[in-house]
């Protein structure tokens, strides 16, 4: 992004809802048609707004799960928090043909693109998995090759977001391998991790410390610390681990 | 923008009033205590801790773990605001006035840059930092400062977003020129103000 780009304020603008899909039980995508959009880099995210008939408002921010290759769309992937003000809105209530008030891109630290290389290696939890799935939705859609490893852990089968999608991007992109691990439930055949990510599963996943991966973290917050100081204790630089966080407590994942 | 617009459906969760007039434009209330960083969470020990004032001082100050413990040091209760969105009210915090600090050094600064473990920086005016706006804490609801929160010391700056109360601080550099922090130089706001709603570049 262009730093002037970055200058001007960030007005509010309106998306329109032109497409829903279910991801989970408790996610779905909301793909939004903004017209104003002048683009944002895989990792960044936008605050949404919603206004009652009365006036009152409530802002939250939503990271943005679409590469910036679809130009004047941005796709949203929200999992509803049960007593939460604004996600069950946005997940149950929401519908095409509605509009949104948001503004952004925010955030220019967690982003990854293609031409600041890698390898790189993300770590997600849960529905961590958005921001790491712009850039993976980036990199296939500039035919990167650059080494891509996913370690995803959800709480079950059915939790993992985006997973028909990650399979068919494994089987068509170069270089991109994902490993799941399933923390509560597994199905009778399952083959991969059945446990919470730990110093073990990172080394048999991660690249090795000296190939000076690029690692972006997400998830709730006791997931994030463990797999941040677990990559801290077997010698990944720590100026090259980007973590965010999301949650009071978490856990689960 | 939107005059008249309104989100069909949406009813949102008011606060009572008692509540919600201490929370600022964009906010909402948050019982627990959310942990955002932008990297792996920094463990010093206070064995190699200690705390400087440098820059525009006509004597740079360095203080260890035992001396900064042995000032003087206040209880603070304070609400908080982060820019993710939630604010959270009535924290309970123990440590040293800034103002403390510089009565030890004379100085000629309009700025101060926060520095950090793990290389984070944040800037202030000096005047953001001064006159019992500005703490240097090491205790939370009583307890030592987890290094999640920011422990064995952070910064604490209230009225201000709370990415200006830096986790992990080692020091303040007094400076007569401003210069943008770590967030502050990727698109957030160079002041912060919450009640401004200065989130953003040019908020």
């Amino acid at each position: 992004m262009e730093g002037r780009a970055l200058l001007e304020r960030l007005s509010w603008q309106f998306g329109e809802v032109v497409a829903i899909q279910g991801e989970t039980a408790q996610a779905r995508s909301i793909t939004l048609a903004v017209p104003a959009w002048k683009g944002h880099q895989p990792g960044q995210h936008i605050d949404i707004r919603l206004t009652a008939e009365d006036g009152y408002q409530a802002e939250r921010s939503y990271s943005i799960a679409s590469p910036p290759q679809e130009s004047q769309r941005l796709t949203l992937t929200i999992e509803r928090i049960d007593d939460g003000e604004v996600s069950p809105y946005l997940v149950d209530e929401l519908h095409i043909g509605d509009k949104l008030e948001l503004r952004g891109p925010i955030g220019g630290y967690f982003v990854w693109e293609a031409r600041m290389g890698g390898p790189l290696l993300l770590i997600a939890g849960g529905s961590g998995i958005v921001p790491l799935m712009a850039m993976i939705r980036h990199r296939a859609a500039v035919a990167s090759t650059i080494p891509t490893r996913l370690l995803y852990s959800s709480r079950t089968f059915e939790n993992i977001i985006y997973r028909d999608e990650l399979e068919r991007l494994v089987k068509s992109s170069n270089q991109l391998a994902v490993t799941h691990t399933l923390t509560r439930a597994q199905p009778s055949e399952w083959t991969g991790y059945r446990r919470r990510i730990d110093i073990e599963m990172l080394r048999e996943v991660a690249w090795p410390p000296d190939q000076h991966p690029q690692i972006f973290i997400c998830g709730p917050t006791p997931f994030v610390e463990t797999a941040a100081a677990s990559l801290v204790t077997l010698e990944y630089e720590p100026g090259h681990i980007k973590t965010e966080r999301f949650g009071p407590t978490g856990g689960g994942v | 923008m939107s005059e008249g617009f309104f989100s069909r459906g949406f009813r949102g969760r008011r606060q009572p009033d008692e509540l919600s007039a201490r929370i600022p434009p964009g906010q909402y209330l948050e019982r627990g205590f959310p942990v955002l960083s932008a990297g792996p969470t920094q463990h010093t020990p206070t064995a190699s801790w200690d705390f400087s004032l440098l820059g525009e001082v006509d004597q740079p100050k360095k203080w260890s773990w035992d001396e900064f413990q042995a000032l003087s040091h206040e209880t603070i209760t304070k609400d908080i605001h982060c820019v993710t969105k939630w604010s959270k009210l009535d924290t309970h915090w123990e440590g040293v006035s800034v103002d403390t600090l510089l009565e030890q050094v004379e100085y000629d600064a309009d700025y101060v840059v926060a520095f950090c473990d793990g290389g984070y920086t944040t800037n202030l005016p000096i005047d953001d930092v001064r006159d019992g706006k500005a703490w240097v804490v090491y205790a939370y609801d009583g307890q030592p400062l987890e290094p999640q929160h920011g422990g064995p010391v952070r910064l604490l700056v209230p009225h201000l977003y709370f990415w200006k109360s830096a986790k992990w601080v080692r020091g303040l550099r007094l400076v007569d020129q401003d210069e943008p922090g770590f967030w502050e130089s990727l698109g957030y706001h160079n002041h912060g103000d919450p009640w401004k709603e200065e989130r953003y570049w040019n908020d």
